[in-house]
């Protein structure tokens, strides 16, 4: 892809330490470690209310954590005091250009209404990582197909079902050759019967070796694509390992109650 | 005294003796004005929008008492003020750089004082709009690394543009008919024009029915741009069942 120029890559291709987070009173991470190496596919599943979006968005700080260090592609963030009691990036410069290799798919898809498909897909490649716009399009229809949407990419994303719309989301995100990729809870919007379609495109990502970072409650997609599982429970990391251990094996109370949900 | 007197019109007045000309003329520089002010107005509001949702506190009360003061004091006692504010500002700066005294541009005062009015109103409306906008969107491209100026301009902006439409479109067709105040600086726009043709001719009702035409022309023509903007701005909306 025309947009592999990265220098070295690390082995590493997330490192965060002791993630911290409060709101008002309410500390809702209380230190949170996590490695995803290159290739990784890291599940993050838990209770509603455990932490995992707020942690997902303190990896690319939607969230400013109130304490904890971030390495990017074997960059730490460089961090200040926000003022309000937590830490803000330093540089605005870094924190822009790690975001835009940090691609985040959401549980709401947040295409951009105003674009269509394809504009949707060549806006951060052009506008953030100043690709020329003809090649840009190239990619576009490339990754569009890709998603099955090939036959869309001129279609406003409110006229498309949601997982038509998570699909864009995805080419959307793919389109800045992310060093890896964040999803919270992809198929959570979805209908029961569109669910399988995001999923499919998820796991051929997992395939091609995609470093990903899924918050998800689809606890049999876990199992089958993720390299590492984490369960998070009232801010902590209550367990963690390889989905065969992690779901065949679980050694805490808590997360047998947690699966149990799910027979 | 002529033979085109149809209903108590005088026709012949408007069509042959140059005064339908002078209308027009007027009409011209209404609209002239008219946009100027809601240009200005619209720059104005696009700032004072954002300084007012994203300023610091002083920032953000200091667009509070610009806006609440032009919304409650009356547009004509407004337009007198700064008016005559401004021009004693412009003779004082120009004296202080050693300039003798400037005659004010009227059309330029107008413009000016039109889109310090008008601005007051946007910033309400663009305010009210960028606050439709799912916020989904906005971190969408804060996640993918743009700068918030990027952010404003890509996305908030044409996101907020179907919900702000229909208010700027209403604000436009209060500009035109704002420029009528502009009469009482004695600037030669269309209802200054109209008082002066009625005034001499004594035809009063032929002369305020033509004016009172060309404005509902004008009117009529900007709901139909109007429209086609709105239906370009939602284009990537559903149709909406109350539209
Ligand atoms: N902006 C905020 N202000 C205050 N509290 C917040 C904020 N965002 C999240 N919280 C609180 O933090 C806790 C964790 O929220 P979070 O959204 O991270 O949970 P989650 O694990 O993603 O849950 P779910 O599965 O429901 O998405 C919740 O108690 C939530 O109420
Ligand atoms: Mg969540």
């Amino acid at each position: 892809m025309s947009l592999s120029s990265d220098a070295v890559a690390s082995p590493e291709a997330l490192h965060v330490e002791g993630i911290r987070k409060s709101f008002g009173s309410h500390e809702v991470l209380k230190g949170i470690d996590l490695t995803a190496l290159q290739g990784d596919v890291v599940a993050i599943i838990g209770g509603s209310g455990s932490g995992k979006s707020t942690f997902l968005r303190c990896l690319n700080f939607l969230e400013h954590p109130s304490a904890g260090t971030v390495r990017i592609n074997g960059e730490d963030i460089s961090l200040k005091p926000d003022g309000h009691g937590n830490l803000a990036p330093s540089s605005g410069a870094q924190i822009r250009r790690i975001r835009s290799r940090l691609a985040m798919v959401f549980q709401s898809f947040n295409l951009w209404t105003h674009m269509t498909l394809l504009e949707n897909v060549i806006e951060a490649p052009v506008r953030v990582l100043g690709l020329e716009r003809k090649e840009a399009v190239l990619q576009a229809e490339d990754l569009l197909n890709r998603v099955g949407l090939g036959h869309k990419i001129h279609e406003y994303p409110s006229f498309l079902s949601g997982g038509q719309q998570q699909r864009a989301a995805i080419a959307r995100a793919l389109a800045v050759n992310p060093y890896a990729m964040l999803f919270d809870e992809p198929t959570s919007a979805l209908d029961p019967e569109l669910v399988g379609e995001v999923l499919k495109v998820i796991t051929a990502l997992a395939e091609e070796g995609r470093t990903m970072v899924l918050v998800t409650h689809e606890m049999a997609f876990a199992r089958e694509v993720a390299s590492k599982v984490v369960f998070l429970h009232n801010g902590r990391i209550e367990e963690q390992g390889a989905p065969a251990e992690l779901f065949g094996n679980p050694q805490s109370e808590r997360l047998a109650r947690f699966l149990g949900n799910f027979q | 005294m002529s033979s085109l007197n149809i209903l108590g019109l005088n026709l012949e007045l408007l069509l042959n003796e140059g005064w339908g000309e002078a209308l027009l003329i007027g009409l011209y520089r209404s609209l002239t004005i008219a946009f100027g002010a809601f240009a200005l107005g619209l720059v104005i509001g696009i700032f004072a929008s954002v300084g007012k949702l994203y300023g610091n506190a002083i920032v953000k009360q200091l667009l509070e008492l610009y806006t609440t003061i032009v919304r409650s004091v009356p547009e004509l006692v407004l337009i007198l003020i700064v008016y005559f504010v401004g021009a004693d500002l412009v003779n004082a700066v120009a004296g202080l750089l050693g300039y003798s005294y400037v005659e004010i541009n009227g059309a330029a005062a107008g413009v000016f004082v039109l889109g310090f009015v008008q601005g007051a109103y946007s910033t309400e409306v663009i305010r009210g709009a960028i606050l439709s906008v799912p916020v989904g969107q906005i971190e969408a491209g804060r996640a993918f690394g743009m700068t918030g100026a990027a952010v404003l301009r890509r996305i908030t902006l044409p996101a907020m543009l179907p919900a702000a439409l229909p208010g700027l479109s209403n604000l436009w067709l209060i500009a035109m008919k704002d420029t009528a105040l502009l009469a009482v600086l004695g600037f030669g726009e269309l209802t200054q024009v109209t008082r002066q043709a009625a005034g001499s001719t004594k035809e009063y009702f032929t002369f305020f029915l033509a004016a009172g035409c060309l404005y509902l022309i004008a009117s009529l023509i900007s709901n139909v741009v109007s429209r086609r903007l709105e239906v370009w701005a939602r284009r990537g909306l559903p149709q909406d069942i109350r539209a």
